[in-house]
């Protein structure tokens, strides 16, 4: 058996989701096991602490740090309001006396007399998290989350952009090696998770945020146009925080590439559905890949779900992307599996396999430049 | 049972890497320890294995079917050796992961600050910020920067012991104000590790205790004159083992196999960086540029320096590298031309699919010059790094005075330095030596001479963990198997003019005829002298040149050949310039491919 270098990205027709939804704080969990939840119920919420606000007093006020307890006209614990008087000197003879206003509202959290600092905390701040994906709570981590399920459509994509968010599938393009530009769309298009074939260029971008989409799927995007959204150079792949408007999922890679068959087919065929997308990507130690999951209609969970079995690895037979110039993109399965390391045009020695490419050409590609395709 | 580490017969060593898991046996034979074989397998940190180990296993499985030994018993590691099963020892290290990600904190950022940075990066880890009372930023955004990282631990250090104690109170209160929430997890407490100012602990105690796992140890910069950094470093590794290690899957198992604890890859090759330079003494530059990061390490005067440079590698983080370094500067050493729009896909498809590798030529040179701004950013960064202590007194005679030089000066002196060793698959997997040389010159720009080598199927970080177990072991098969010297490189510092005389070089090899040559300014080219009885080398550098002894002044030694020989470089030095039309500097690049016998026709 081979190894497989590259474990390949899923595009499942029917699977079951399951999803963790978790705080990043104890908090309070909303809903109970059982529940069904939908994408955008709020699921459990906490808070995090407020801004904190440091104010050397010692300094400002011209005091040692062992005194100014004596000078404070709030103690730890206190509720403050901006521009309420937080500490004063006596003076001189009860003249010329000085005082601090606090810069914000909050609560006096220390006051420190070996470094004469004061620290005020702010309101706390809400954080809610939300079930991401219409489901059932399987599971409920006390205090935490929960865990939801759904039996779904699953595919994964190879980089993204935004975080979660869902909305209805959309086909804009009607081949997979069609270009996704800014005509084909309109105001019709927002609140959709757009489907498109082998490129979105930027205009077209621009005009889905400016429309209010929630999502493009496409099989490429250029790494200049990356820059240009961001108003930054990406300089490592670990994404989900940019608040674009819409998140963008890419499917094959960047430059112009022709989404795979597989994956084109099935979007098509859920035209009309609610789906979630979640742009996060994460390539380094715990990958995380862009995703798209959309729920199959309760009828359809009926039917039995083939339990996938571990994966094989390479064999011959195997269906395979290649994942790196030359045939970037072209899908072939494998014919041959020499044992021997063999010598490439760079003159490396490598292991190969030999695959049927689409077209009916046979190549010789590097094993660690081709990807599974597992269902 | 305890184990006799003294009378080893045989090792078997993995270095678990962010992309392959490495593993290597090595065996006693006829008095000295030799590499047997090397395996490789994918590392498994991630879904849907998430268990190190079993890369581990399948890297040792393949070290099993190269050397015919049995090596395992179905999932078990069989130690210690009986007859022809089993080794005696087994180590490993690892960076996968992620590495530990660190913040550490000081008073002032030239002094205490830097200290705790040396502490940290000597451990192996990589520091997300340096936080110092007099970093220029205002209170709040320190803490803001300290909520907005997640980092897996935290350095606090600061004050001389029986100086002032309220800097480094105040940088403690800060950071029990930000709260810190450390990457691995709700339940999961920070661990914080005070090194700073004795008197001030029991306040640190009282503000730190609670909300993280506190530990204390000596202070890392006692006086302003020393550095101690050796405790600091230890409770870092420990806790490093202790937190981060056994969160990530897969390595609790593993760390239970090992006969010594795990060492972090970086604070291993720095281990065998170390021991050439005693045990040869001599100044080493050493880099690993791996996919994620690029490691230097440096001994110049007797002091080791390490730098992780953590945004420059060549799949993780080359996309970060293109940022840094900009398009021109990467394009200037493509000898071909290429749509800029057309290298900034092939650069981010390599980020997302990290594990793929060159088919083409042309994809090789975009590698390759990619590599040389990595390795040309990272040395940057170490340069400025690797100082001498400042803050220190120091007696001045007459002559300082009119030297001008204060401490905090680059310990990194390119003509002193000795060898420059580099390791990392685009270095070490180079599919023609030459280009690991070419890529080592390039990037550091060797100044008189200077050996270069590349670790031969990187196993510097197996050889530094098992440097702390067996000395002799680890440098046996260091210099006979791991290294493969490429040359000596010989270049003066100066610039001329074209078509003028730059020096005169005499080259006698062993058992061969002496090449006698007078070089012009803007040459590169290599005298075959393979490595094995030192090649003699006489070097007469025109006026206005310097190869070590002094501007104008010869030189006479013997230097060890290579794979490529005796490379001389007469491009420049201080300053050397590619041409900046864009034509010419192709047609140069690619008659110094041609000079260095770089690449097939």
């Amino acid at each position: 058996m081979a190894h497989a270098y590259t474990p390949g990205l899923r595009v499942a027709e029917r699977t079951t989701v399951l999803k963790e939804r978790r705080l990043p704080l104890p908090g309070e969990v909303l809903v109970k096991e059982g529940d069904i939840v939908n994408a955008d119920q709020v699921v459990a919420k906490t808070d995090l602490p407020g801004n904190v606000q440091p104010i050397n007093v010692a300094n400002l006020l011209s005091l040692e740090p062992a005194d100014i307890k004596e000078f404070m006209l709030k103690k730890e614990g206190d509720a403050i309001k901006k521009d309420e008087p937080l500490a004063r000197t006596a003076g001189l003879f009860g003249m010329f006396k000085r005082t601090h206003h606090s810069p914000v509202s909050g609560t006096v959290e220390s006051v420190s007399d070996v470094t004469g600092q004061v620290l005020i905390r702010e309101a706390p701040i809400p954080v809610e998290v939300k079930a991401y994906i219409d489901g059932t709570v399987t599971e409920l981590f006390p205090n935490e989350g929960i865990a939801v399920e759904t039996t779904a459509a699953y595919i994964q994509g190879i980089f993204g952009l935004g975080g979660e968010t869902n909305g209805e599938l959309t086909m804009v393009c009607s081949e997979p090696d069609e270009v996704l530009t800014e005509s084909q769309i309109d105001e019709s298009c927002r609140g959709k998770v757009l489907v498109g074939g082998s490129l979105l260029d930027l205009p077209a971008l621009h005009k889905a945020i400016q429309v209010g989409a929630k999502g493009v799927v496409v099989g490429g995007f250029n790494d200049q146009d990356v820059k240009e959204v961001l108003g930054y150079d990406l300089g490592v792949a670990i994404t989900g925080h940019e608040e674009l408007g819409t998140t963008l999922l890419i499917t094959e890679g960047f430059g112009k590439i022709r989404m795979a068959e597989d994956t084109f087919n099935l979007l098509k065929s859920l035209e009309g559905r609610k789906a979630s997308i979640n742009g996060a990507t994460q390539i380094r130690a715990g990958v995380i890949r862009p995703e798209v999951v959309i729920p199959l209609a309760k009828d359809e969970t009926k039917k039995d779900i083939e339990e996938k079995g571990a994966s094989e690895g390479m064999v011959i037979g195997s269906q395979v992307r290649v994942i790196r110039q030359p045939h970037f993109g072209v899908l072939g399965h494998v014919t041959e599996l020499p044992a021997a390391l063999q010598k490439l045009p760079t003159e490396g020695m490598v292991r190969v396999c030999k695959v049927k490419l689409e077209s009916g050409e046979e190549v010789i590609i590097p094993r660690a430049n081709v990807e599974l395709i597992e269902k | 049972m305890t184990k006799d580490l003294e009378n080893i017969q045989s090792v078997l060593a993995t270095d678990c890497g962010s992309t392959t898991t490495k593993a290597i046996l090595i065996e006693k034979r006829d008095g000295e320890y030799r590499l047997i074989v090397r395996g490789e397998a994918p590392t498994t940190v991630e879904a849907p294995v998430e268990d190190v180990t079993k890369g581990a296993l399948n890297a040792i499985r393949e070290v099993e079917e190269l050397s015919g030994r049995t090596l395992l018993d179905g999932e078990k590691i069989i130690t210690p050796q009986e007859g022809d099963r089993g080794s005696d020892v087994y180590l490993s290290t690892s960076s996968a992961g992620g590495g530990l990600q660190m913040m550490v904190a000081g008073v002032v950022k030239s002094m205490t600050a830097e200290s705790a940075e040396r502490a940290a990066l000597g451990a192996g880890a990589i520091v997300m910020d340096v936080l110092a009372s007099n970093d220029g930023r205002r209170a709040y955004q320190r803490i803001e920067r300290i909520r907005h990282l997640r980092p897996d631990m935290i350095l606090l250090s600061g004050g001389i012991d029986g100086g002032t104690i309220s800097h480094v109170v105040e940088l403690a209160e800060l950071i029990e104000a930000a709260k810190p929430r450390p990457r691995l997890g709700i339940g999961y407490q920070l661990p914080v590790i005070y090194a700073g100012n004795r008197d001030a602990r029991p306040h640190i105690e009282k503000i730190l205790e609670e909300m993280t796992s506190l530990d204390v140890v000596d202070n890392l910069r006692p006086v302003l004159e020393r550095e101690n950094l050796g405790p600091a470093r230890e409770k870092i590794h420990d806790l490093f083992m202790e937190h981060v290690m056994a969160q990530a899957p897969g390595y609790d198992k593993l760390m239970s196999w090992t006969d010594v604890p795990i060492m972090p890859t970086p604070g291993a090759v720095g281990n065998i960086i170390q021991t050439i330079a005693e045990v040869e003494k001599i100044e080493v530059v050493g880099v690993d540029i791996g996919g994620a990061t690029t490691d230097i390490f440096s001994v110049f005067q007797d002091i080791f320096n390490r730098t992780v440079s953590a945004n420059l590698g060549m799949s993780y983080s080359v996309s970060n590298v293109l940022a840094e370094a900009g398009m021109d500067s990467i394009m200037r050493w493509v000898p071909f031309e290429m749509d800029p729009a057309d290298l900034r896909n092939r650069i981010g498809n390599k980020m997302i699919r990290p594990t793929t590798v060159p088919q083409t030529l042309e994809e090789l040179m975009i590698e390759q010059a990619i590599a040389r701004e990595a390795l040309r950013l990272a040395f940057i960064q170490h340069k400025s790094f690797a100082v001498g202590l400042k803050g220190i007194q120091q007696e001045r005679n007459i002559s300082d005075t009119f030297d001008q030089t204060a401490t905090g000066q680059s310990l990194v002196n390119m003509m002193s330095l000795d060898m420059l060793v580099g390791s990392g698959g685009v270095l070490s997997h180079a599919p023609r030596r030459q280009q690991a040389a070419f890529m080592l010159i390039d990037a550091f720009l060797p100044e008189g001479i200077t050996q270069l080598a590349v670790d031969s199927i990187f196993m510097m970080p197996q050889l530094g963990v098992l440097a702390t177990v067996h000395k002799q072991a680890a440098t046996d098969v260091f210099t006979k198997d791991c290294l493969i010297r490429l040359g000596t490189c010989i270049a003066p510092v100066g610039e001329g003019k074209p078509n003028k005389t730059c020096m005169k070089i005499s080259v006698k090899v062993p058992g061969g005829e002496t090449v006698d040559k007078e070089v012009m300014y803007g040459e590169l080219f290599v005298i075959p002298a393979p490595y094995g009885e030192p090649v003699e080398v006489a070097v007469e550098p025109a006026r206005g040149f310097d190869m070590g002894a002094g501007k104008g002044k010869a030189v006479k030694t013997r230097v060890p050949g290579g794979t490529s020989g005796i490379i001389v470089d007469t491009r420049g030095r201080r300053p050397f310039e590619l041409p900046a039309d864009h034509a010419e500097r192709v047609e140069r690049l690619q008659a110094w491919n041609k000079a260095m016998d770089a690449y097939p026709e």
